[in-house]
């Protein structure tokens, strides 16, 4: 069985979720804290969802700097998984493992909806249980989710298959060509904006085919991990 | 005590939704004559004694490794509050 870290920063607010995303995929769920330099010997890590030291500076500034992020750093150049949602994708730019930044949304209103994504990339570590294409429905809620980087930046994702997710029909945030996630080059590294944490258990998650809330379409992200674990033992 | 001033602003060719909503309020309160607005950051950093040379050279490589984000902001000045010295 996989152990997948999930990272708690002070105003975090999903890692919970995530551990529990975490354990429905099959895997065990491995408490990090930002303050601690040990990753404990996990086989991935998800850094959640929130509002890590208050968004105080910029999304994601401060928890750039937490010891156990300087190890993630160190780790995902060794090619360990890291999945970044929300909070935890602006702490992966704001550490420099992924390209780009996120600011305040163009409408500047929090936004909280069943999002559409297209799966763009189903090779990454995290993705590879989607095909690529699919569409899938998971939640999306936040203020400061518009993605950007220089046209350089966006035309290399782009050209090198590095945008993960991107949103279906209506961009909600204003992002740069509607990019919901990217990946870093080796892959291993992906962050997005959306949360697929919310969706992984039928009576919690969105709207599915199967009637309200049905919706399970983010628990593919977590089985993956662990298919990929088994797969590189 | 000392102080010094890192100015940080988004960066010109990104949009700046928090000034363009602050722009758009000042012509309801009879500021007609502002036709854009950017927003941006002040901090202030202080020290013991008067600011010198190394300072400011450290203050500004704060300003670039954390105050900023160089991806969407810059840091566009660094200075000494003269203001400060008496404080």
């Amino acid at each position: 069985m996989g152990r997948i870290g999930v990272v708690t920063f002070p105003g975090t607010l999903d890692d919970r979720d995530a551990a529990r995303a975490v354990r429905l995929a099959g895997a065990e769920a491995v408490a990090l804290w930002h303050a601690d330099s040990d990753l404990k010997g996990v086989d991935a890590v998800v850094l959640p969802g929130g509002f890590s030291y208050g968004d105080y500076l910029r999304a994601g500034a401060i928890s750039s700097h937490a010891p156990i992020v300087r190890e993630i750093v160190d780790a995902a150049a060794k090619g360990l998984p890291v999945l970044g949602i929300c909070n935890g994708f602006q702490v992966l730019t704001e550490a420099h493992l992924l390209p780009g930044s996120m600011i305040k949304n163009d409408h500047l209103r929090f936004i909280c909806r069943e999002q559409v994504l297209v799966v763009e990339n189903a090779d990454t570590p995290w993705t590879r249980e989607y095909a690529a294409g699919e569409r899938i429905t998971v939640p999306l809620k936040n203020q400061d989710g518009q993605y950007v980087a220089d046209e350089h930046t966006l035309d290399e994702l782009e050209g090198e298959g590095r945008v993960v997710f991107r949103y279906d029909g209506w961009n909600p945030n204003g992002s740069r060509r509607n990019i919901a996630g990217v990946c870093n080059a080796a892959g291993n590294v992906v962050g997005l904006m959306p949360h697929p944490e919310h969706a992984v258990e039928p009576g919690f998650g969105p709207d599915g085919a199967k009637g309200p809330r049905t919706g399970t379409d983010g628990l593919r992200v977590f089985t993956s991990v662990l298919t990929s674990l088994v797969g590189a033992a | 005590m000392g102080r010094v001033v890192v100015d940080v602003m988004p960066k010109p060719e990104i949009l700046d939704p928090q000034g363009k909503a602050v722009a758009g309020s000042l012509p309801r309160l009879g500021f007609g004559q502002f036709v854009g607005v950017r927003q941006g950051k002040r901090f202030e950093l202080e020290v013991e004694g008067d600011v010198t040379q190394e300072h400011l050279d450290a203050a500004r490589e704060a300003g670039v490794q954390v105050l900023s984000n160089p991806v969407i902001e810059d840091v566009v000045a660094v200075y000494a509050d003269t203001a400060a010295v008496q404080a």
